[in-house]
């Protein structure tokens, strides 16, 4: 066990805003998954496959024009449409049915998206470019710098987490979007077409995993298997965050990251199993999470 | 749209039906519940359907707007063959429905609950705004931002009816909108219900008190397990007090 991260304020701020960074990507992919786990009550373990589409989609396409801001909105559209075409073609069909089978049929699809990938892509590893831009460092308390593109990442992050509080919480896809959650069969017999809201939430989940491999695909090795990188963590999160709650997710987005953060340079050892404990630990505390409504 | 409901005889023609059941048949699982019911409610009707406990009035209402399927006849609404359609287009011709135990959404704010479905008539007017709706209860207008669970029970049916009223309908679907409630808040449920029946909005209402319904309906249904028994003008079921005593109970 090492305190020395507390020791020298330049390196404590690295980590923080390393913690802060893997927080709010986490935060992407975790908010979709909630969104569609706690209002379709699907669970989808191909999430992750969404966050390798935005990866490969900025490598791919940063690589042919040469521009990453190009790949944005591209990958983004990408995540949406396949997300959207996904709900209407597969998973409006197991709202009623058992986890298992959701289970059955994401996994299938995490490996169709696996082969199709190697078809695609191969199975080298590759990494998008870094936008011009932003690829600078940021000199930080004396020595140490710290590069602007991942600064970059969650101003980003940040401004998304916004819009998606200000959607969720200020429009009538809101308010749709939460009454779902509550009651879809009231939300129906008010005149309300519940499968448009659905399909909307399902492509507006995937969006963000997508943007969330976009994001990172400059920083983090664009390669295959990367669409388990963040599932089980995301899933804690919503676990810890409390199902169906943006806001928990955020929250418990954060303090994974943070947890992760340190637990790796505090004490390595036992590192991988600190998420864990804390998952435990919340769950203790409050069995439905953070912010989840109480059963 | 007639400016109130006339007092008149079933046999008035009120015109092409808002919402129409022909020889309906539900199930639940293998449970047959409903067994070849006929039923329709015209423009600026008022409509009392009534029955003990379970015999199907609730089943009734949720088939013919689309809530659960229907394994045998037909629904109409507006002038169309809605069968087997999704219950928000069939309320979409301009039927609200205030449910049995209300159907408040507790994590919406009561601001929220009352604006998310609101929309226009069919034909585009738009006589009930927020404003209106707060105006008529102005126990609402004092809770706007609080969330619908919060409320009394009270509180939540004048919200589940204001919610209905906000999508400017043709047609109010109100099924138990008195249950549970205290003497007072029911006397000014049936106010409001009276209220709206006299600006031309026809009324279906399903409720125990068969006094308070037959005084305000122009038009009667009883349904004994899944069956209609008596359909008549509310003066011709209080001349038949054996009627009401082997049907209703009372
Ligand atoms: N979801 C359901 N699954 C199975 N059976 C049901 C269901 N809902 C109602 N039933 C049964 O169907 C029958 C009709 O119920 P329904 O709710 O339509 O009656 P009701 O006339 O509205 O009664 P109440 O006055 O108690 O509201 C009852 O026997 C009831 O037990
Ligand atoms: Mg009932």
């Amino acid at each position: 066990m090492s305190f020395d991260v507390f020791a020298d304020p330049a390196i404590f701020l690295v980590q923080l805003l390393n913690a802060t960074q893997q927080g709010l990507l986490l935060f992407l992919i975790a908010s979709g998954l909630t969104l569609i786990f706690g209002i379709m009550g699907i669970i989808n373990l191909a999430h992750g496959s969404f966050y390798m589409v935005g990866a490969y989609a900025a490598y791919a396409v940063a690589e042919a024009t040469g521009s990453f801001w190009l790949a944005l909105p591209i990958g983004v559209a990408a995540g949406i449409a396949l997300g959207y075409v996904l709900e209407r073609l597969l998973f409006r069909f197991f709202y009623e049915r058992d986890h298992l089978y959701q289970v059955l049929l994401t996994f299938g699809l995490i490996l169709i998206f696996e082969e199709v990938r190697g078809m695609m892509f191969g199975e080298d590893t590759h990494r998008a470019l870094t936008p011009e831009a932003l690829d600078f460092s940021i000199p930080l308390l004396g020595v140490q710098s710290y590069p602007a593109y991942r600064l970059a990442i969650s101003v980003i992050c940040l401004l998304v987490a916004l819009g998606l509080y200000l959607l969720i919480s200020r429009t009538r896809l809101g308010m749709m979007i939460r009454a779902g959650a509550y009651n879809r069969e009231m939300v129906q017999a008010l005149g309300i077409n519940i499968t448009f809201v659905y399909a909307a939430v399902f492509g507006l989940g995937t969006g963000l995993a997508a943007l969330a491999g976009l994001l990172e695909a400059p920083v983090a090795s664009v390669e295959p298997g990367i669409s388990g990188r963040y599932l089980i963590i995301s899933f804690v999160v919503v676990v810890i965050g409390g199902i169906g709650s943006v806001k928990g997710a955020f929250y418990g987005a954060l303090l994974i990251g943070f947890v992760d953060t340190f637990a790796k340079v505090i004490v390595p050892e036992a590192a991988g199993m600190s998420v864990y404990l804390l998952m435990a630990a919340v769950l203790l505390w409050r069995p439905t999470g953070l912010f989840g409504r109480p059963a | 749209m007639p400016s109130a409901a006339p007092a008149s005889s079933p046999t008035a023609d009120f015109g092409p039906a808002l919402l129409e059941a022909v020889g309906i048949h539900t199930f639940y699982g293998a449970s047959h519940i409903l067994h070849g019911v006929d039923f329709r409610i015209g423009p600026g009707e008022t409509v009392g359907l009534m029955g003990r406990n379970g015999m199907g009035k609730s089943t009734l209402i949720r088939s013919m707007l689309g809530i659960v399927p229907v394994r045998e006849g037909r629904i109409l609404a507006g002038g169309q063959d809605l069968t087997g359609r999704p219950s928000y287009q069939i309320v979409r011709t301009g039927i609200a429905y205030v449910p049995e135990g209300r159907g408040i959404f507790g994590n919406l704010s009561v601001r929220e609950n009352l604006v998310m479905s609101a929309r226009p008539a069919p034909n585009g007017s738009t006589d009930w705004t927020l404003d209106r709706v707060l105006a008529t209860f102005p126990r609402l207008a004092e809770r706007l931002g609080q969330a619908g669970d919060q409320l009394s029970g009270g509180e939540q049916q004048m919200l589940a009816i204001g919610r209905a009223l906000m999508t400017n309908p043709l047609l109010l679907v109100l099924d138990e909108a008195t249950e549970g409630l205290a003497p007072l808040i029911r006397k000014e449920i049936w106010r409001i219900v009276r209220l709206v029946r006299d600006t031309g909005i026809a009324t279906l209402i399903v409720d125990k008190n068969v006094a308070a319904v037959s005084a305000i309906t122009d038009r009667n249904v009883i349904l004994v397990k899944g069956t209609v028994v008596f359909e008549g003008a509310s003066a011709e079921l209080d001349a038949q007090p054996d009627l009401k005593h082997r049907y209703l109970g009372v």
